[in-house]
């Protein structure tokens, strides 16, 4: 497995919806290169016989009645948000300029 | 005759105290208060302060126990909560400054149910940002400092939780355990800590980082406060999906038995991969962890060698598992709902600028680590290989079980280290929780109890119990024996060692 380069970085941080500045890809480019390198190590004993575990405790799927219950107040779900209209959530324009 | 120092007694005193009448809960309260003011500018443990909705709490026990109303037993014993877990009413950050000043909608259940055992809630404790941290050098609001030595770390992410204790600024506080988190912090102050099993308390209401790992758990000065804090957090609920539909253990009464000290027929398993036996481990360390298991021993406990090949990659299948989940949970952070807005033209610029603003370094790492390890064509690579590593943990972990009851070890490989002497290092900040992830991995439950102080540099060593899952209550049954040990021989706590603190005017 190849290890991370600053481009990738950069692309990565784009995916994840977070800016970054040169400084911040200097800094972070060659840490986030040497932590990759470190956890490449389990590939090493990841054998095609041996299953995945996703959850640490097998568990089964849980159901409850679909009946109507008490739940988050509509003004109550608003009153920590950014910007709010007409009970919604306002948010800036969708798309750019170039849509 | 000088007046009581209540802060410097267990939960499990003022409980006692309090039904008594010897004191009331709003003077255990006032204590408190009076503590944090004094000591808390530099300790920094706690993030928020509510005096008048704990002091609040505390004349409603005082009036019902007053007009005999039958109250639970932690009833006006004041507590702490890490700020992971939401409560309503109260600010809630997670130690980052995307959620600055966001007040919760709603509790938690380990908050809800902390209410209903009322307790009154001091306030909320410092940690790393989203828990992603060792050291709680990573909160957004700046670092916890260790009251056995300001200059260095109190652990992470829990920091403000094991903190608030070991300064007495509280008798309990709630921690949360996703790589060690309650453990690892527990070992460097001095102070106990639980991780219960995967399910046994409810997540719902706590900030998620990594949801296959994280697990909320009781931090306390003694095994027994410890037990006690874990009845009142743990049980079934149905908001929680992986919540375990099954009774609390019965940690209360295993402590109680422990504490007479007969470990006859019990079987303790020392884990060679963890145990310093290839270097890495502290000295005095070593030698803690040594001498504790020759009081198991002396106790009637069997002491076996057993071995778990697989851990030598628990560290990296946790920091591809973690990050991949964390960069999934923090995706909710996106200046819409709640928290941080950093306002652009657009909602993908806004969205960008945000969370560049509001989240700090470690996070950004670890997000960018996730979305690569997710990421088509390096998913099998690196997360399908974890998932299966840990279950290769899983397998040397039950083999273990196979022969022993318990599994033990050192906490940490070190005693605490200075502020500032890891930070730029990830890799060496990661190696502190080599211990503790292997339990998190499989589910199992886990504590960490004081077993001294190293020689070499007078700060405390941390002494890890690990359990089969279910079984919580054989931590507390060999750690209340431990500790009873340890403080025939220190007269008393070691707690009550810690160098006195400069009082503030």
């Amino acid at each position: 497995m190849s290890s991370l380069d600053r481009s990738d970085v950069a692309r990565l941080a784009a995916l994840a919806r977070i800016d970054m500045s040169d400084a911040d890809l200097d800094r972070l480019s060659g840490q986030l290169a040497v932590i990759v390198d470190a956890v490449a190590k389990v590939a090493e004993v990841a054998g095609e016989d041996v299953p995945a575990t996703s959850h640490p405790i097998p568990m089964a799927n849980i159901h409850r009645e679909d009946v109507v219950r008490p739940s988050l107040a509509q003004d109550d779900a608003l009153a920590a948000a950014p910007d709010a209209e007409e009970g919604r959530f306002r948010v800036p324009q969708i798309l750019g300029e170039e849509a | 005759m000088t007046a009581i120092d209540w802060t410097r007694a267990t939960a499990a005193q003022m409980a006692d105290a309090l039904a008594a009448g010897e004191v009331t809960s709003v003077e255990l309260v006032q204590a408190h208060l009076d503590r944090i003011a004094a000591v808390d500018g530099p300790v920094h443990a706690f993030l928020h302060i509510d005096a008048e909705g704990a002091l609040e709490t505390a004349r409603a026990v005082d009036a019902d126990r007053a007009a005999g109303v039958e109250l639970p037993r932690l009833a006006g014993v004041p507590i702490g909560i890490k700020d992971v877990l939401v409560t309503k009413g109260l600010p809630t950050t997670a130690g980052s400054r995307i959620l600055e000043g966001w007040i919760p909608p709603y509790d938690a259940t380990v908050t809800r149910r902390v209410r209903e055992a009322r307790m009154p809630i001091l306030g909320k404790t410092n940690m790393d940002e989203f828990a992603m941290g060792s050291s709680t050098e990573h909160s957004g609001y700046g670092p916890t400092r260790n009251p056995w030595d300001l200059d260095r770390i109190p652990g992470g992410s829990g920091g403000g939780s094991a903190a608030a204790l070991a300064a007495f600024e509280a008798p309990l506080t709630i921690g949360s355990d996703t790589g060690g988190s309650i453990r690892q912090p527990a070992s460097v102050t001095a102070t106990v800590g639980v991780k219960p099993t995967y399910g046994g308390v409810s997540r719902f209401g706590a900030i998620a980082l990594a949801s296959s790992l994280d697990q909320l758990g009781p931090c306390g000065r003694t095994v027994l406060d410890t037990a006690l804090l874990h009845e009142v957090m743990g049980g079934h609920d149905e908001m929680d999906a992986t919540s375990l539909d099954e009774p609390v253990p019965a940690v209360v009464e295993a402590a109680l038995a422990g504490a007479q000290m007969d470990l006859t027929g019990v079987r303790v398993g020392v884990v060679a991969e963890l145990s310093g036996k290839d270097g890495g481990f502290q000295d005095g360390v070593k030698r803690r962890f040594e001498e504790s298991l020759d009081r198991l021993r002396a106790m009637g406990a069997e002491i076996v060698e057993v071995s778990c090949p697989s851990f030598e990659y628990a560290l990296a299948a946790y920091y591809v598992i973690l990050p991949s989940e964390a960069s999934s949970n923090l995706a909710k952070f996106d200046s819409v709902r709640f928290g941080l807005r950093v306002e652009k033209s657009t909602v993908e610029k806004t969205m960008l600028a945000t969370r560049a603003e509001g989240f700090g370094d470690e996070v950004k790492r670890r997000i960018i680590l996730g979305t690569y390890a997710l990421s088509a064509g390096y998913y099998d690579a690196y997360y399908g290989s974890a998932q299966k590593v840990r279950t290769l943990v899983q397998r040397d972990f039950d083999a273990a079980f196979a022969q022993c009851d318990v599994l033990v070890s050192p906490t940490t490989p070190t005693t605490p280290f200075k502020i500032g002497e890891r930070i730029d290092d990830p890799l060496a900040m990661y190696l502190n929780d080599i211990a503790t992830i292997p339990a998190n991995l499989a589910g199992i439950p886990g504590m960490s109890l004081p077993s001294g102080l190293a020689p070499e540099d007078g700060l405390p060593v941390g002494f890890q119990i690990l359990a089969p899952a279910h079984e919580d209550a054989r931590l507390y049954r060999i750690g209340a024996a431990l500790e009873a040990s340890l403080t025939a021989e220190w007269g008393g706590p070691l707690s009550a060692q810690a160098p006195e603190l400069e009082v503030a005017e």
